[in-house]
């Protein structure tokens, strides 16, 4: 799994692995059913004690988006589509309230951070058609 | 409840005139990682000597397994894999002689394993241990430490000296000790990164004494590291409540410091200021604030 951790980070290790895992599963990028990595595994790659791992984990299973079978590894649950739905509001409302509370730290207004909004989006999908007309196919 | 398997209680030692270990308590639990952190000199090392029995207390208790590693060292030491920090080893030995040395010495030596630790590591058995790089003679010690399999790992600044190879392959096999056996490991060391990543509980130690201790979750959320503006600029630096360390400049100061923003921010507003920003510190920032707040005080003594 791609997961990256950072010390720097006030977020405890566990929880930025739980975090990313619930993100994966929110995006579809783990599907349901799928079994990720084992605690050993996922321990040896971020070079992090398997006790916060197995932490991350455990969290995850407690939320119904993990589910362990008995010796057999851990997997994504099955029934996972309203918990998927939940978490892409979840984290997206998230990144909203960061930008809220950068806006007021900067003294936006609600009106001008959604003309901001409207301009990036407008400008953002010209790049991208431009770009499409470049390589032209 | 489960046992300790380390329990060290009010364990002091001095070497002539100076105090090695004051009145120090340590516990450890089996199946985790605990990190010793501390600067040149701090104890970590004493307080692992004692550990292995090779010390004896000048007062207090150390029982290993429920046993006085002094008094019992075949049974302690046994059950115990060792990596010192210049790495022991005894030099005249090729590898292949250190592993049926050590075979010899440990019942449950696991030679699959070791066999399989010595192919990873790429290490040429023929050689003779004199002649090792420094990096292959951490790989050979660490083999000779945890080929049996031990019930409890004690790694004295395992990752000093060495390339990112060979810290990767030391990080490994503690991951492995834990993961796959549900085993113990102790490790001292000074990076501070590693320790933060690879410990389950810290303690820091500073001077002889246990300055801090917790898991590593208790210990970055206990103390915050918050930045802070002034409406007029200070000359010195603000006294507020329950602070780690204070510096900074003119109107703007950065702070580590224990207890919530809100008590923060009531002594700051008292001052005429006002808290801009505030996150968990990091261990690096807890350890350092809690060093220079001790040599401040002695040279203020």
């Amino acid at each position: 799994m791609n997961i990256s951790i950072s010390i720097e980070d006030g977020v405890p290790i566990y929880r930025q692995i739980a975090n990313q895992i619930r993100y994966m599963v929110a995006s579809g990028l783990l599907q349901s059913g799928e079994e990720i990595s084992p605690v050993r595994t996922l321990a040896l790659q971020l070079k992090v004690t398997p006790n916060t791992v197995m932490r991350a984990y455990r969290e995850l299973e407690s939320a119904g988006i993990l589910r362990k079978r008995q010796g057999a590894g851990t997997y994504v649950s099955e029934v996972n589509s309203p918990i998927a739905n939940w978490e892409r509001n979840r984290i997206i409302e998230q990144r909203i309230n960061d930008l809220l509370a950068e806006g007021h730290q900067l003294n936006f207004s609600s009106e001008e951070l959604l003309a901001v909004f409207k301009r990036r989006q407008s400008a953002i999908a010209e790049a991208k058609s431009s770009k499409k007309l470049k390589t032209g196919t | 409840m489960t046992e300790n398997l380390v329990e060290v209680e009010g364990l002091s030692r001095s070497f002539g005139e100076k105090l090695a270990l004051d009145n120090l308590n340590f516990e450890a639990k089996p199946g985790h990682v605990y990190g010793l952190v501390g600067t040149n000199g701090a104890g970590k090392t004493t307080l692992i000597k004692h550990l292995l029995g090779l010390y004896r207390s000048n007062s207090g208790s150390v029982r290993i397994f429920g046993l006085d590693p002094a008094k019992k060292p075949a049974l302690v030491l046994g059950r115990i894999g060792y990596l010192s920090e210049d790495r022991e080893l005894p030099d005249w030995m090729s590898i292949e002689e250190l592993m049926r040395f050590s075979q010899a010495y440990h019942p449950n030596w696991d030679n699959a394993y070791a066999n399989e630790l010595l192919d990873t590591f790429n290490l040429d058995v023929s050689k003779k241990i004199k002649d090792l790089s420094k990096g292959m003679r951490a790989q050979a010690g660490l083999i000779a430490a945890v080929a049996h399999r031990p019930d409890l790992l004690i790694l004295d600044e395992p990752s000093s000296g060495l390339d990112v190879v060979v810290r990767e392959d030391i990080l490994n096999t503690i991951i492995r000790t834990v993961s796959d056996d549900g085993r113990t490991v102790i490790f001292s060391s000074h990076l501070l990164e590693e320790v933060e990543r690879m410990s389950d509980y810290i303690t820091i130690i500073h001077a002889g004494r246990k300055q801090l201790e917790g898991s590593v979750e208790e210990l970055r959320e206990s103390f915050r590291h918050s930045s802070i503006k002034f409406s007029e600029q200070l000359d010195m630096a603000p006294i507020l409540s329950d602070t780690l360390s204070v510096e900074g400049h003119g109107r703007f100061w950065q702070t580590i410091h224990s207890g919530s923003v809100e008590k923060l921010s009531e002594s700051v507003r008292r001052l005429n200021g006002e808290v801009l920003d505030s996150r968990n510190a990091t261990l690096q920032e807890i350890f350092l604030a809690g060093v220079n707040r001790d040599r401040s005080k002695l040279e203020a003594a």
